[in-house]
């Protein structure tokens, strides 16, 4: 089949391998029929995620048909599904308590040590997101052998296009879940760091639980755009300083409840801005491999919040952040959630509000683009981002 | 779990020579000496222990002692306690979770198994079971004719509120002489704590999710 398969930094390939195969019981195989590209993936095309090896296939955003299922698979042959991007056995203590991206399970043992010595725990199991999360192929791709077929995938209903259900897979319920963890009352206004499609969720998500008021930032017109179609008032982070802005929108209380949807490349580091001069330090540490994140958006964020408030993280990070406002985060009393979705949690509750109209899944889409030339996709995804907001991909075409 | 006398091997507890040899030559002040040669007239762990003995498992200790490789390892599954017992006290079915083990074939109490050696050779572990208290415990040892001297013991206790069971494991083996011998005090040497993680849990995958976690995408790569 071909893949897109990755050679090191900024060099990803559509390449010809070896199909995937039922190998446990509870497997499927599933042809894939739209697959997407994420931000998550550009943290991996920008080597900033280590034990990603050469030739491995990308890709955790995936939907289509079952072609082949495993003795203890409850999928049928034909059926249409979308894949949540966590891997989760369904059976052990977290899985069972619904926090699926923890699973104990899925994250194969030999692969487990990694994590262990990085974050004290072994994490749950990702398609496509390097060895640290299992090393599992990914489904930018024309097939994908799915684990734990039974209890992941989503059946969908033939009347909604792939591109209305395909982001069940990740980045709808990630925006669900940063707002369900921002724990949002009546009256609330929220800060969402970030208008790619994370963010642009977020804010759709939030105003749905009841916020009054989302306030979005950004430095791309065209994403800000897209943010203001969702609902959101927004600030351009190169226009206004961010923080004062927050301050003067809430009336000196700042936001309630705050949200990064930026994660570890931040962009920016404006000198007189306390929050984001530490940025740049961060970008000469990351280039030369030390470990560090890139935290702009979260120290503004921390730092903009309202005492009391609540900090929800889904931005994805991976080693450590330096110069971290913490006293900050203490004396005012900050809460912070955070974690790779939960997507199983809530697959059944969003495909209801997308057969209700209730949210748009199609208007951040850009481009569609045969996976041939997924590797353009990438590079456009990641230099063009004003006006390259998602990457859909149809492969056999 | 039972308090054992023997303690990890190869664990490479505080060592205060390198370090007071380092501050030396540096010619760094005597307060700095006087600090770094604490451990060894001062307050070492040894003297603390007897003072409190902490309620860790003793194999943790960061005493060095011993000489047996030696490996013990806890593992929470989200099973009941009988389910895990009996599973495990079906030795033929350890290849499934056990990377080294190549097959084990039962006769009564006694049992051979085939374990996997460096340049594919193989060696045999003749073990009988020496305790048996149903859905708590089981304790084996080698017996005279084995390859390997060797014993374990598991036991299984129930965690709080249904949240399944804990399962301690507790392995030790004297490698044989020989070329063979050496391979395998090699191997064992390796990684022992690793490989008895990696058996545990894909024990526990085995028991929960019934299945083995592999991020394999053809057959061919096993
Ligand atoms: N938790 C999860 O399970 C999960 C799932 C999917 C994605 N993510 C993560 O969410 C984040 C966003 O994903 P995406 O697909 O929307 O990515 P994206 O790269 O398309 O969007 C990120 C946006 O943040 C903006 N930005 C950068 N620096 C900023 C700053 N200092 N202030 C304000 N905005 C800034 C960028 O201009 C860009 O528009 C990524 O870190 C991704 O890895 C997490
Ligand atoms: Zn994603
Ligand atoms: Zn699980």
């Amino acid at each position: 089949m071909r893949a897109l398969t990755y050679h090191g930094t900024k060099d990803v390939r559509v390449d010809t391998v070896p199909d995937p195969e039922i190998i446990n019981p509870r497997d499927a195989v599933i042809k894939i029929t739209s697959t997407a590209i994420c931000g998550s993936d550009l943290h991996l095309y920008d080597g900033v995620i280590p034990g990603t090896l050469n030739g491995d296939i990308l890709g955790h955003e995936f939907m289509g048909e079952v072609v082949e299922t495993g003795p203890k698979s409850t999928l049928k042959k034909g059926q249409r599904v979308v894949v949540p991007f966590t891997i989760s056995c369904g059976k052990c203590y977290f899985c069972e308590k619904q926090q699926f991206s923890a699973c104990d399970n899925a994250n194969p043992a030999e692969k487990q040590d990694m994590t262990e010595q990085l974050y004290g725990h072994a994490v749950g199991g990702l398609f496509g997101y390097s060895h640290l999360t299992g090393g599992f192929s990914g489904g930018q791709a024309e097939y994908v052998r799915v684990p734990y077929s039974d209890v992941g995938p989503i059946v969908v209903p033939d009347h909604l296009d792939d591109d209305k259900v395909l982001f069940l897979s990740d980045i709808l319920p990630t925006g669900w879940m940063a707002a369900d963890n921002a724990d949002i009352e009546e009256g609330d206004t929220v800060a969402v760091w970030g208008c790619g499609p994370v963010g642009l969720f977020c804010i759709q998500s939030a105003l749905l639980m009841g916020a009054d008021r989302v306030i979005a930032i950004d430095h791309y017109s065209r994403r800000l755009e897209l943010a203001r179609q969702a609902g959101a008032q927004v600030i351009d982070f190169k226009q206004t300083n961010v923080t004062e802005a927050l301050m003067e929108m809430t009336g000196g209380i700042g936001p309630d409840a705050v949200i990064d949807a930026v994660g570890m490349e931040s962009h920016g580091f404006s000198l007189g801005d306390q929050a984001q001069a530490f940025n740049l330090a961060d970008t000469i540490k990351q280039k030369v491999g030390i470990g560090a994140d890139r935290g702009g958006a979260l120290r503004e964020a921390i730092f903009a919040c309202r005492k009391g408030g609540r900090l929800s993280m889904p931005g994805v990070y991976g080693g450590f952040v330096d110069k971290f406002p913490l006293g900050a985060l203490m004396e005012k009393g900050i809460q912070i959630k955070s974690g790779q979705t939960h997507v199983q949690r809530y697959l059944n509750q969003l495909l209801r509000l997308i057969e209700e109209d209730k949210i748009d899944t199609t208007f951040m889409i850009s481009h569609r683009l045969p996976l041939e030339e997924a590797p353009k996709g990438y590079k456009n995804f990641k230099d063009n981002q004003n006006d390259w907001t998602k990457v859909v991909l149809k492969p056999g075409v | 779990m039972s308090r054992h006398p023997i303690e990890v091997r190869g664990y490479r507890g505080p060592d205060p020579l390198p370090r007071l040899a380092l501050f030396a030559a540096a010619g760094t002040a005597i307060a700095l000496l006087a600090f770094a040669a604490k451990p060894l007239f001062g307050n070492s762990p040894a003297q603390r222990r007897r003072e409190l003995e902490d309620d860790a498992p003793r194999r943790l200790s960061r005493e060095r002692a011993g000489s047996p490789a030696f490996v013990g390892k806890s593992v929470l599954i989200n099973r009941p306690r009988a389910e895990l017992y009996d599973f495990w006290r079906d030795f033929e079915l350890f290849p499934q979770f056990m990377e080294n083990i190549r097959a084990v074939e039962v006769n009564g109490d006694v049992s051979t198994w085939t374990i996997a050696a460096p340049a594919g050779q193989t060696v045999t572990a003749e073990v009988e079971v020496v305790e048996d208290l149903r859905n708590e415990r089981l304790a084996w040892k080698s017996t005279p004719q084995s390859q390997i001297e060797t014993k374990g013991t598991i036991d299984f206790r129930d965690a709080p509120a249904g949240r399944g069971t804990y399962v301690d494991a507790l392995i030790e083996y004297k490698p044989p002489g020989g070329a063979v011998g050496r391979a395998i005090a090699d191997l064992f040497r390796r990684e022992p704590h690793v490989q008895a993680r990696h058996d545990l849990k894909r024990f526990k995958m085995l028991m929960e999710a019934g299945e083995v976690s592999t991020s394999w995408r053809t057959r061919r790569q096993s």
